[in-house]
């Protein structure tokens, strides 16, 4: 165990270097660049200066907000691939994100998004009936829950732009949520969906013990005294509460769940607690790295993340289908 | 010869199924019946002998019908038509049902080629063209090479494809965000696939190319035919099964390539098609002929769909096809769960 300590816990902390990392070029890079020192002034010695209006009010907001998002996804993914032993699993391929995005959607058109918690609500509700849908659907191999999902995501993503293309003017708000942005979410209180993020994440490492026993198979975990049913219940819940107030405040964004846990699991070395604590770490590292690379990537604006992550994450995917093809975990 | 006609003509000689003729009929009178709707379809509705005058040249309608509606319903048919051969040409390949170019990301390869024609190019239709026809082999080859060792048909080449799918469309998307203003509005009316707008200038060099692959798909029906019984016998009854994959590769891609650079990528026709055409027909293999009839149906009741549903908002019929044909996967997924 020691040996396995040893080596765990300095890559723990290289991952930890590289969430501070991404978290300061997060502050610093943009149309406006800002040196780290006049960031660090921004917070220790604030004088009113644009720069510093620009880390406090924008950066920060911004890069709280991709923290939240990208630790939420990685979560979501380490637990959805941990509990269906699907190497392909994820939640955005999975349609729960699109679930999510769909209810808002209807939510905007209803007009009951108004107060924060009602669109937490309703994505946190459109992302549990997509998970049920879907995995009905597709439960019988790794593959094929993967077509249930985008199947479902695009009848969902197709009927969402059909009501965008002829309301315009009641989503016009919604301009960067519906292309998964994390710009234009700065204004927007963050301290309700980070306080839920927070709670969901504890709850999802609690999880991971009993998890740890079920990846065994049913038997083992029973002889182990654990309980199946209620842990599969609580872990897919989970799922749907990360990736749901992750989608009502960034937008539909894909593929982050399933690049982070393949990357966590290769670290930790099948130990699921420790998975999870490296997905935490990359998961915002990840978000952060591919926002800040959309900023850069266009030189009159902003590239959406979740175009950034579709390109990133969609190699991963056929890597993944090669490597594995339609074994299980 | 039970159910089956044998037509001769010269020295060809074509053995048919019965009820492929009747099923194709059929399919010809719904979608006759559908465009005469869809001609007469305004603010004030022309009736069918209306309709039928105003083609033949008379009346106060004529110039609107045959100027403005007749161009749409004819691109809805041959388009329709077009990209129900391509996921015939492509399922009979695969062998698989789900392994149609709209799935496995050819549509965006071909997209992907129409944006670089238009944003560096300076996109002319011939352009558009070329560069969608490329766009679409270069995924062909792409999806090819990444799952050649798991062999071409199976579900691990529909999801090397849906993740190609994924990438190219996130390349698509940030070619419009880069592109210039005017060419990015174009651009948005395509992204979801579109017949908005469409009129008989735009339509000439389409519909020559696409005859062209069909054509082409014509001369090799036969051997690929004999190839969807297997490789053994394709092999023995002299099909040289390398030169016909390639074949069939470049029609499946010319006609979804050729659609996708006039109306941008119009999905789940390709799809479905093939397989309700084959259902009908009640035939063996993914029959050409019932696929194209149920395409030409297919995208032209589509079409109207989308004009009619929101009045006076015309959605891209891209967005109809895209929820109605989701629906139709999850379904087809659900039976296959099912029949275990």
């Amino acid at each position: 165990m020691k040996t396995d300590l040893s080596r765990r816990l300095p890559l723990l902390l290289v991952s930890a270097a590289l969430f501070v990392a991404a978290a300061g070029a997060s502050m610093m890079v943009g149309a406006r660049t800002v040196p780290a020192a006049e960031v660090w002034r921004a917070f220790a010695d604030f004088t009113g200066g644009t720069d510093q209006l620009v880390v406090r009010d924008l950066r920060l907001p911004r890069t709280i907000l991709g923290v939240c998002v990208g630790a939420a996804l990685g979560a979501a993914g380490v637990l959805i691939q941990s509990l269906t032993r699907n190497p392909l699993a994820e939640p955005g391929i999975l349609g729960v994100t699109a679930g999510a995005g769909f209810m808002i959607n209807v939510g905007v058109l209803a007009g009951v998004t108004a107060s924060q918690g009602g669109q937490l609500l309703l994505a946190v509700a459109g992302a549990a009936i997509a998970t049920l849908v879907v995995y009905a659907v597709g439960r019988t191999s790794p593959l094929r829950l993967v077509l249930a999902g985008v199947a479902l995501s695009s009848v969902l993503m197709g009927i969402s732009l059909g009501l965008r293309l002829t309301f315009p003017d009641v989503f016009d708000r919604h301009r960067f949520w519906s292309v998964g942005a994390l710009a234009g979410s700065e204004q927007t209180p963050l301290v309700v969906p980070a306080l839920v993020t927070v709670a969901a994440l504890l709850a999802a490492m609690a999880a991971t013990g009993p998890l740890n026993a079920l990846v065994l198979g049913e038997n083992v975990a029973h002889a182990l005294g654990a309980h199946v049913a209620r842990t599969r219940v609580i872990v897919l819940a989970l799922v749907t509460l990360l990736a749901g107030v992750a989608t009502a405040v960034a937008g539909p964004i894909v593929f982050v769940g399933l690049m982070v846990p393949h990357l966590a699991r290769r670290l930790a070395g099948g130990s699921i607690p420790w998975t999870m604590a490296y997905a935490m770490l990359l998961g915002p590292v990840l978000l952060l790295a591919a926002d800040v690379g959309a900023r850069v990537l266009l030189p009159t604006g902003e590239v959406p993340v979740s175009v950034v992550t579709a390109f990133l994450g969609a190699p991963v995917l056929i890597w993944a289908v090669r490597r594995y093809g339609a074994a299980t975990l | 010869m039970n159910g089956t006609l044998t037509l001769r003509a010269g020295p060809a000689v074509i053995h048919v199924e019965r009820r492929t003729v009747v099923v194709s009929a059929a399919l010809v009178v719904v979608a006759v019946v559908l465009a005469l709707v869809a001609l007469g379809r305004g603010q004030e509705w022309a009736g069918p002998g209306e309709v039928l005058a105003a083609l033949a040249g008379y009346g106060d309608s004529a110039f609107v019908i045959r100027q403005w509606r007749l161009p749409r319903v004819v691109a809805a048919l041959v388009f329709g038509a077009a990209l129900g051969l391509a996921g015939a040409v492509f399922q009979n390949l695969t062998r698989n049902a789900l392994g149609s170019p709209d799935v496995i990301g050819l549509d965006a390869g071909a997209y992907t080629g129409v944006l670089v024609a238009v944003t560096v190019l300076n996109g002319t239709a011939g352009q558009l063209a070329v560069g969608s026809v490329a766009g679409g082999l270069l995924a062909a080859v792409v999806i090819y090479l990444l799952s050649l060792d798991s062999g071409l048909s199976g579900m691990r080449l529909v999801v090397i494809g849906i993740a190609v799918n994924a990438m190219l469309t996130a390349v698509n998307s940030w070619i419009v965000l880069r592109a210039e203003l005017d060419v990015a509005i174009a651009a948005t009316g395509w992204n979801a696939g579109s017949l908005n707008g469409v009129d008989w200038s735009e339509l000439r060099l389409p519909f020559a190319v696409l005859g062209g692959f069909v054509l082409l798909l014509m001369l090799i029906s036969h051997a690929m035919h004999q190839a969807a019984l297997g490789d053994e016998i394709a092999a023995t009854s002299g099909v040289g099964l390398g030169r016909l994959r390639l074949l069939m590769v470049l029609a499946g891609v010319g006609c979804t390539a050729t659609v996708t650079a006039v109306a941008g990528p119009i999905v789940f026709i390709a799809l479905a098609a093939p397989q309700i055409g084959r259902r009908l027909a009640r035939a063996g293999g993914v029959p050409l002929v019932p696929a194209a009839l149920t395409g030409a149906v297919l995208l032209l009741a589509a079409d109207l769909v989308a004009q009619l549903l929101l009045q006076p908002v015309a959605l891209p019929v891209g967005v109809v096809t895209t929820a109605i044909g989701g629906c139709y996967l999850i379904w087809l997924l659900g039976m296959e769960v099912k029949r275990r």
